[in-house]
């Protein structure tokens, strides 16, 4: 009896439960026998789904188009699976981390994260590994989309100076990743060998408009975070999982200002995203973006309305979303001080015209009265706010508001952030013209400027602050951080505000 | 102890005038045996080796260019190709001349493990066993095992990292407690029996075959540093050939004592 029990509860799914109940012992024992049949018959459609790309033909052959970051080949579309010829090469090459950082990488084709690959399902791979002679180290490479010993890396082992050549058939549509798998398997990964192959369905992926190629990975540098110089890879902080850099495609600034991924105002974005790790897990997110769909983990599986998505190290997942309106939508790993202290940052930037009903941009400033009073127009002085008496007190003062409206992007110590939020400390561009700061912080700023001989295009929005406080803060900046000592005075402000 | 010394002097200096060559550099070392632990293993599989002279610094450009102008079927075009594969001396001008931005006191790469093999036959010298070779590179400065100095490994694994140091000259790293030069930071380097290593190149399933190899082993203790040193020379070796001719792959002589 409490066999059938257990049996009823387990079929209580199946929503068959219902005819067993009544039955006599002969009649339930054919229904479970169909139900085993109709679970057997299940299982071998999806066999034969495996069964079916195993057993694809190809016709012809092409050479395997291979691109860097952030670009992806061309789609498959229509065509039949094929014979791929991929030629790759193994680089260890020194390379820029940061700025006046830089990095020994061992890259797949010479860029972190490694050459993108495009097949489809079907496809048979004829993967040639070169290792270059110039390198030190024997490489191979693990490709996550491939069935058999070691994804490869058992084939695929090459000294340096030589190459190797492997074959394999594309069996299940995703997104995998590939990587180095040759002792220490933990240093080839946390020097950059690592990339994305895509198995696209028959008939390839939905058409969109733009497709861009992200990868995160940690590194583990000797220097922390920042220390000019060539860095040395650090085992023991690697081993600890204490990540110097936490970067989109293996550098800081390699998807900001100039170097940001593009799209226009109602495209389709898919983003092939991937993580190489080698220990963190990403939680990946745009900044003012909803994914409208994501393949969950690479798979086949699909979300929708997604805000952030969870990519597992040595794993990938796609996410699509249609650009609504312009601007500049920064992408980030939602640890989030990975993003504004480690580098996990970048920019996608969408041109068009506005739509005020989607966005509609700031309508309205006021004051907030917790005690009631409704919302006011800012007045020109407002005299809940202290006033300062002399140049210390002011700076006391502005030092308070720098922590609580400008420390999150120009950071504690005024140096900002590389490619996305200019420093303030030592800045020429402060420096060179009170006023000028004076409205920036009064109207905010859009468009490229250059800061310490660096270009920024970023955006900072209008402060909601009175001519005191920004009096405050701009005299806190002016006389931290090198810079000229300015006083800034509320009268100065106010001659901004009204001039213009 | 001042007479032995002066002993060997005496008897170095007959042989360099015995060969008739003047460089000052092809003397050797003693290395006194002992027992060391290979790879990641544990101590029940220590290693015995025994007393051996090893070259104090790898086998030069210049070195190697006066082996190959007396044994002409070393040349570059004329070495038999089951011997050294197409790589072999790549960087030469030709048969008799270093490449233009080859330096004659850099270290002799891009030879085969015959070649190697040959040039220390040649001298009435041996290539060192894999064992004599890890057995003498384990020294730093001070110590005869710095296995576990984690600064020493560290070190190591950096000097590994740095692309193109076989440009640099011998004798360019740190001399070692036997007074033996260059063994980490110059160039990888051939050794007698470098292919009983049982690398596949799948790190992660070599696991078990360096289990099997070097027995009871078993606890890999990822957070030692040497192991990862290890590590990459072993790999490096399991993904090389006798015939195969490296940039980064060098060789130095090694030689038993009389008995």
């Amino acid at each position: 009896m409490t066999k059938n029990v257990n049996f009823m509860y387990y079929c209580k799914n199946l929503n068959i439960m219902q005819y067993i109940k009544p039955f006599n012992l002969s009649k339930r024992i054919i229904t479970l026998m169909s139900v085993i049949l109709l679970a057997s018959c299940s299982q071998e459609a999806g066999k034969n789904k495996t069964i079916d790309s195993a057993t694809i033909q190809v016709s012809g052959e092409m050479k395997a188009e291979l691109t860097s970051p952030p670009l992806v080949p061309t789609p498959v579309g229509n065509r039949v699976a094929k014979k791929l010829i991929l030629d790759m090469e193994i680089i260890e090459e020194e390379g820029q981390m940061a700025d006046g950082v830089t990095y020994i990488y061992w890259t797949f084709g010479g860029s972190v994260p490694g050459s993108f690959i495009r097949t489809r399902v079907g496809d048979e791979v004829e993967f040639t590994l070169k290792n270059h002679p110039d390198n030190k180290l024997p490489h191979n490479i693990d490709l996550h989309a491939v069935t058999g010993p070691g994804g490869g890396a058992t084939s695929s082992f090459v000294a340096p100076g030589h190459q190797t050549m492997f074959s394999f058939k594309t069996l299940n549509p995703g997104l995998y990743v590939y990587h180095c798998a040759t002792a220490p398997v933990g240093m080839h990964i946390a020097n950059g060998m690592y990339g994305l192959i895509l198995v696209e369905p028959e008939g390839g992926l939905s058409k969109v408009d733009k497709e861009y190629y992200i990868m995160q990975g940690d590194f583990y540098t000797k220097g922390e975070n920042g220390q000019p110089g060539l860095q040395p890879f650090d085992m023991q902080k690697a081993v600890d999982e204490d990540a110097d850099y936490v970067v989109f495609n293996g550098r800081v600034g390699a998807l900001t200002g100039d170097q940001a991924i593009t799209a226009q105002v109602g495209e389709t974005v898919r983003l092939f995203v991937g993580n190489g790790g080698p220990n963190l897990v990403s939680s990946f997110h745009v900044i003012g973006e909803i994914f409208d769909k994501v393949n969950i983990e690479g798979g086949t599986a699909i979300n929708e309305n997604v805000q952030t998505t969870l990519i597992p190290a040595g794993g990938a997942a796609i996410v699509e979303f249609k650009v609504d309106v312009p601007g500049t939508f920064i992408l980030v790993d939602h640890s989030i001080f990975r993003a504004f202290n480690k580098g996990a940052l970048g920019m996608l930037k969408v041109e068009g015209p506005e739509n005020k009903t989607l966005y509609s941009g700031k309508q309205q400033e006021g004051i907030y009265h917790p005690e009631g009073g409704g919302i006011q127009e800012m007045p020109a002085e407002e005299a809940a706010t202290p006033i300062a008496s002399s140049v210390e007190e002011r700076i006391e003062l502005g030092k308070q508001i720098y922590a609580q409206t400008c420390l999150a992007c120009h950071q504690g110590e005024g140096q900002g952030i590389a490619h996305a939020f200019p420093p303030l400390a030592n800045s020429d561009y402060l420096n060179d013209d009170v006023s000028r700061a004076i409205e920036i912080v009064l109207k905010g700023k859009t468009g490229e400027i250059t800061v310490n001989g660096n270009k920024y295009n970023s955006i900072m929005t209008a402060q909601t602050l009175t001519n005191e406080e920004v009096a405050n803060v701009l005299t806190y900046v002016y006389n931290s951080w090198g810079n000229n000592k300015t006083e800034v005075t509320p009268k100065m402000v106010a001659k901004i505000k009204n001039s213009r | 102890m001042l007479f032995q010394n002066s002993l060997f002097l005496i008897f170095f200096l007959l042989i360099f005038y015995w060969n008739g060559i003047s460089q000052d550099k092809i003397d050797m070392k003693k290395i006194n045996g002992g027992t060391y632990v290979p790879l990641y293993g544990s101590d029940s599989a220590q290693v015995v080796v025994q007393d051996f002279w090893l070259d104090v610094y790898p086998v030069s450009n210049e070195q190697f260019l006066d082996f190959v102008n007396e044994n002409k079927k070393w040349r570059k075009h004329q070495v038999i190709s089951l011997f050294a594969d197409q790589a072999y001396l790549s960087k030469w001008k030709n048969d008799s001349t270093l490449g233009k931005d080859m330096h004659p006191q850099s270290p002799a790469t891009t030879v085969s493990w015959y070649a190697a093999k040959a040039y220390c036959a040649c001298q009435a010298k041996r290539l060192p066993t894999m064992d004599e070779w890890e057995y003498a590179a384990m020294a730093s400065e001070t110590k005869i095992n710095a296995q576990q100095d984690s600064l020493f490994n560290q070190r190591i694994i950096q000097s590994y990292e740095t692309p193109k140091t076989y440009a640099q000259k011998i004798g360019s790293t740190f001399k070692n407690y036997w007074g033996i030069y260059d063994l980490h930071g110059l160039v990888w380097e051939w050794t007698s029996d470098f292919n009983s290593v049982l690398i596949s190149g799948e790190s992660r399933q070599d696991v078990d075959t360096e289990r099997n190899l070097f027995c009871a082993g078993g606890a890999v203790n990822a957070t030692n540093l040497m192991d990862y040193a290890a590590f990459m020379r072993y790999a490096f070796r399991g993904s090389i050939k006798a015939n195969y001719c490296i940039q980064s792959l060098g060789f130095r002589c090694a030689k038993s004592t009389e008995k």
